[in-house]
């Protein structure tokens, strides 16, 4: 589904991803762990099509397209989600306007009909379940004075509403709760569907207690230095990343 | 008593004459640009029909309705219906009333505003209202102004005196549309608005003329014990606007609210000077004026904000906030505060920047297309000024407008 060669990218002239390999097929989920500063947002970025990340080298095909040729909103039809690590409020655009207007788009691009509203309305009645939202919180603008857990549950009930082929969750763990975790966890859970595939990119092997990976990967100064199960999370959380370092240095 | 104000004002027009750009009132303003050698100032010919007026009912058919052409009063495309008490009717048949006469004149001061000097020296038309005390009428006044002069040449005067007694409620429309593109001139708004104590006057100004087309405007408005006057003034058409807005909140427990839009593309220019009057305690001021700024369009945002020494416990906020959608747009912005009362909350702020560029990503990022991205943010930018549109129609109406000047 998504195959990442030899990737190298800069953010304002400072090169963070140095020769990246990567593959996901479809229905797995990948864990991306790593000390801070080791690229796994500048990932995130690049994937989703941030402009100000600039690719100097390597190649990213997503179901055998060149995903670097296309717009964030052209990455986003072909079916690539971004949860961002930081929701951005829009006040005076109300989060079911946004959700009808993006879900209409996506749909207008697969040659689909736009949803009506009633239909809309009961699609987006039933994913709500899924992150436990409250029926306020579509009326209100987007992400505009949501609490941190409100704007991460927000991301998952968008994420349900786009059914995306390959969701990115970029830190979606960061800030929540224990009650906002397991909320957040278990509406990405009921997404697992064989088919739709994760990268989740976190700090922490708390999260993923709760999303259990096939793969975990550790990334270090912009390359994945070493991949294992879900077993690989745990021996991080025990003895840190400097082990891992020194391999790597060794 | 009205001619002696007139022979006042011939002559203080021809002490100030027209500004400079030297006078710091008109520093961005050139009326140079739109003022003819030789100034016409009698009306074009007639040659608007009742079809033409379809586009220009803004705030729906059921209204009483008050049609202008070039400034001239056509009783036969007008309907004002009768509302016992109420007085209502272009103020060339209504001189001799013994309110418009006592009013006329009284409440603007055109001591050092030439364009007011010369409407009230010069033959104009306009609306005389009296609301009656006690009492509120239903249906919103559309004041409709139809510009189908193509001569650069004419300047149009209209004069509009609203007073409102105690207790009485009104709503007032006053639009402007040119029959077409190629409609023309200088128009020269004055409007005197008295609301008395406990009355509520709310004004909303649609600015929809030709792009060809000039307006300035002077509204005076004087509020008594307990009153409430609330404003929107909504500027989408015009070549150079001007809209002068003075509120003087004359007694205690006043209420004002000051709305302003302007979406400016081309090279439009649209000024709006402001001034709150805070003379008496326990009144209670809110301003928000916003602009979408692209072309090489300018806006110019002038807020004055007075609290006089006996103003205690006055509340006076004031904002202005403007997008500029291109490197050409420019945008002059000046808040003025003067506080002479020291138990007061006042806040001003101003803002003037691009599209917040993390929002546009994020909608890009669900698949919403750069176009349609940045239109949704501008429409959800400028929502927050068109929403206090209190009727349904007229507000979806200037929001559908705005949403297509937006989409451009």
């Amino acid at each position: 589904m998504l195959t990442i060669k030899n990737l190298h990218a800069r953010v304002e002239e400072k090169q963070i991803l140095n020769g990246l390999n990567f593959e996901v097929k479809p229905g797995e989920v990948h864990a991306i762990m790593g000390p801070n500063g080791s690229g796994k947002s500048t990932l995130a970025s690049v994937l989703a099509g941030r402009e100000e990340y600039e690719v100097l080298d390597g190649t990213v095909t997503f179901n055998g397209v060149d995903l670097l040729e296309l717009s964030p909103e052209d990455r986003a039809r072909a079916g690539i989600f971004l949860a961002f690590q930081y929701p951005v409020e829009i006040p005076g655009v109300s989060n079911a306007n946004f959700l009808k207007t993006a879900v209409n788009e996506v749909r207008k691009s697969k040659g689909l009909e736009p949803y009506d509203s009633k239909d809309f309305l009961a699609i987006m009645k039933e994913k709500m379940k899924l992150v436990e939202m409250d029926k306020q919180m579509t009326t209100r603008s987007v992400n505009e004075g949501f609490s941190g857990g409100e704007k991460k549950r927000n991301e998952i009930f968008q994420m349900a509403m786009l059914e995306p082929q390959l969701a990115i969750m970029d830190e979606t763990d960061s800030g929540l709760d224990i009650d906002a975790l397991r909320i957040v966890s278990n509406g990405v859970n009921a997404l697992r569907d064989g088919k739709r595939s994760f990268i989740v990119i976190t700090h922490y092997q708390r999260l993923l207690d709760y999303i259990v990976p096939d793969f975990v990967h550790v990334l270090y100064k912009g390359r994945i230095v070493k991949s294992g199960t879900k077993d690989l999370a745990l021996e991080l959380e025990e003895k840190g990343y400097d082990w891992i370092k020194e391999e790597v240095e060794a | 008593m009205i001619a002696e104000i007139k022979k006042e004002a011939v002559e203080t027009f021809k002490r100030l004459g027209f500004p400079s750009t030297k006078n710091e009132e008109w520093k961005y303003f050139n009326v140079q640009q739109i003022l003819p050698d030789q100034p016409v100032f009698a009306s074009a010919p007639a040659r608007l029909s009742a079809s033409d007026l379809t586009p220009c009912m803004i705030a729906g058919s059921n209204v009483h309705l008050l049609v202008f052409e070039n400034g001239i009063y056509r009783a036969d495309l007008s309907s004002t219906g009768t509302i016992e008490n109420l007085v209502i009717g272009p103020i060339s048949a209504l001189k001799e009333n013994d309110t418009f006469k006592n009013n006329f004149g009284k409440i603007v001061s055109f001591g050092t505003e030439p364009f007011v000097a010369l409407n009230t020296a010069v033959d104009h038309e306009g609306v005389f209202i009296h609301v009656p005390a006690n009492t509120a009428i239903e249906k919103t006044i559309h004041i409709l102004h139809v510009n189908t002069n193509e001569q650069s040449d004419r300047i149009t005067s209209i004069r509009n005196l609203i007073v409102a007694e105690k207790q009485a409620a009104i709503s007032i429309v006053e639009s402007y549309h040119a029959l077409n593109q190629q409609c023309n001139g200088l128009i020269n708004v004055v409007n005197e608005i008295v609301v008395h104590e406990s009355a509520r006057v709310e004004l909303c100004k649609a600015q929809l003329d030709s792009d060809a087309a000039s307006q300035i405007n002077f509204t005076q408005t004087i509020q008594e014990k307990n009153s409430t006057f609330d404003t929107v003034t909504v500027t989408l058409n015009g070549r150079l606007t001007r809209n002068n807005l003075h509120i003087k909140l004359n007694d205690t427990n006043c209420t004002a609210h000051l709305f302003g839009l302007y979406i400016l593309d081309g090279e439009q220019l649209t000024d709006n000077h402001t001034l709150v009057d805070h003379a008496m305690p326990n009144c209670f001021s809110n301003e928000l004026y916003k602009g979408v700024i692209g072309g090489k369009a300018s806006g110019v945002f002038n807020g004055k904000i007075f609290v006089r020494k006996d103003a205690q416990k006055t509340n006076a906020y004031q904002s202005n906030k403007n997008i500029l959608l291109s490197d050409d747009a420019t945008m002059n912005t000046k808040p003025q505060l003067e506080i002479f009362a020291d138990d007061v909350k006042c806040t001003h702020g101003a803002t003037t920047g691009q599209l917040d560029e993390e929002a546009l990503f994020y909608l890009r990022a669900r698949g919403i297309g750069e176009k349609s991205a940045r239109t949704l943010l501008n429409i959800a930018f400028v929502a927050d000024v068109l929403n206090n549109i209190k009727s349904d129609e007229l507000r979806e109406t200037l929001q559908q407008k705005a949403e297509a000047k937006l989409m451009q």
